[in-house]
């Protein structure tokens, strides 16, 4: 249930906010972080975002991310 | 580092620990990504994952899903509940069954489709079933107190939300339960900060590290949890550092302690522990169900073999249970555990056990 998935935010209405989720649009309430802007990664939780990616927080999780392609063949499959 | 090398280190830390270890993942999403990634299969024979109380779903009282199902036989309500809920059975039967014959309930994606629907139907008392952490607390606030606000009446919560740290010193205090760190919960931590976890590490000398949910954030976790217990120290440490900072989300915090109140509550399998629930402060009573609409909580039945309890706790495997796979299935749940997506049991029964058998 504490599923929080990142999202960018592609329009922005005071606290209500359309985010795309890897292009799948949906909207949140923003409510919950401090100046939200366009173009920024949230995480989203029950249709709220819940905290702001930085851009060293957003290399962060590219980071992660690309370890998964370093996964060996005889893992991954 | 290379996913090789992270192994590698988690292998050579393993050695060098050169004991079991019982590292808990509280959190029920952790549960589940550890299953969907398969990273069980990597970590070292003497490495050992154990599933905790975190499935909101799981931990709550059969007594609760009583009161909701009793909501719902009332003509001017609509029971609006996220999905999880719907399948757990109560002492008779489900929000689900329920629903088949003629009870309004309504699955919603947010506390605020729920806030939506109250606004749309004036004339009917429109219910949210309150479960969840931290997490979820501060969207369930924001709704009752916009609801207050704006003078919607008939929006009410019936609140079962849970907070963490109380119910893993339980689980430190029950000597049947064998734990060596926490993989504290990620999305929790976002809310709360890191604070809360530090009388763990201080006065249970266990060490904590708050963890993200990609499989190389769990193997990242598993390694930080492991060196600390080969250096012998115990302190709470932070692998989500794109998500979680030391102070948490502030407005968030002031939220929940606007609109609740920390309170006894009801686990599972753990009990009633002090301190360990929230409630709706009565400055907010007209939004809370139990108060506005006279909820009462009667004692529950549960099938006498369900060991949904026993999991939670992470005493036993789902496979020692004796209804497990047998007359317990997703399809046909006895307990919350095989429901809920991220139930221990639905988990194991989805990943592990085809693999086992």
């Amino acid at each position: 249930m504490c599923l929080a998935v990142p999202a960018r935010i592609v329009e922005l209405d005071g606290t209500r906010a359309t985010i795309s989720v890897e292009g799948a649009l949906r909207e949140v309430d923003v409510s919950l972080i401090e100046e939200p802007r366009l173009g920024e990664y949230v995480l989203v939780h029950a249709g709220f975002a819940i905290h702001k990616w930085d851009a060293d927080e957003v290399a962060e999780w590219e980071r992660i991310r690309g370890m998964a392609e370093t996964v060996p063949k005889e893992v991954a499959t | 580092m290379t996913w090789n090398q992270l192994t590698g280190r988690i292998h050579e830390l393993a050695r060098l620990v050169g004991r079991d270890v019982y590292l808990m993942e509280v959190c029920g999403t952790h549960t589940m990504a550890a299953f969907r990634s398969g990273l069980r299969q990597l970590l070292p024979a003497n490495v050992h994952l154990i599933s905790g109380p975190g499935c909101p779903v799981c931990v709550t009282d059969t007594n609760y899903i009583d009161a909701a199902i009793e909501l719902t036989r009332r003509a001017d309500v609509t029971v609006a509940t996220f999905g999880d809920l719907l399948r757990v059975p109560g002492s008779d039967t489900s929000l689900e069954q329920e629903r088949a014959v003629g009870g309004d309930v309504r699955i919603v994606y947010s506390p605020t489709d729920a806030l939506m629907l109250a606004r749309q139907h004036p004339r009917r008392h429109v219910v949210f079933l309150g479960v969840g952490f931290e997490t979820t607390a501060p969207t369930v606030a924001f709704n009752i107190w916009t609801a207050a606000r704006d003078g919607v009446s008939n929006f009410h919560v019936l609140c079962a939300h849970k907070t963490m740290p109380r119910a893993m010193e339980a689980l430190l205090k029950d000597q049947t339960v064998r734990l060596d760190g926490f993989m504290c919960p990620g999305h929790v931590s976002v809310i709360t900060g890191l604070e809360m976890y530090e009388f763990i590490a201080r006065d249970y000398w266990r060490p904590c590290v708050v963890t993200g949910f990609e499989p190389a954030d769990m193997l990242e976790g598993i390694a930080m949890l492991l060196a600390q217990i080969v250096a012998g120290v115990a302190r709470v440490e932070n692998q989500y550092t794109r998500s979680v900072t030391r102070e948490g989300n502030r407005r968030a915090q002031e939220l929940l302690a606007e609109v609740f109140e920390p309170c006894d509550a009801s686990w599972r399998g753990l009990g009633v522990i002090p301190g360990s629930g929230l409630a709706i402060r009565p400055k907010y009573a007209a939004h809370d169900a139990a108060v506005a609409l006279g909820v009462t909580f009667r004692a529950a039945r549960v099938h006498p073999g369900c060991r949904c309890g026993d999991v939670l706790r992470g005493v036993v495997q789902p496979t020692q249970c004796p209804l497990f796979g047998k007359a317990c299935t997703p399809l046909s749940p006895f307990g919350p555990c095989m429901v809920s997506a991220e139930g221990t049991c639905a988990a194991h029964y989805k990943y592990g056990y085809r693999m086992a058998a």
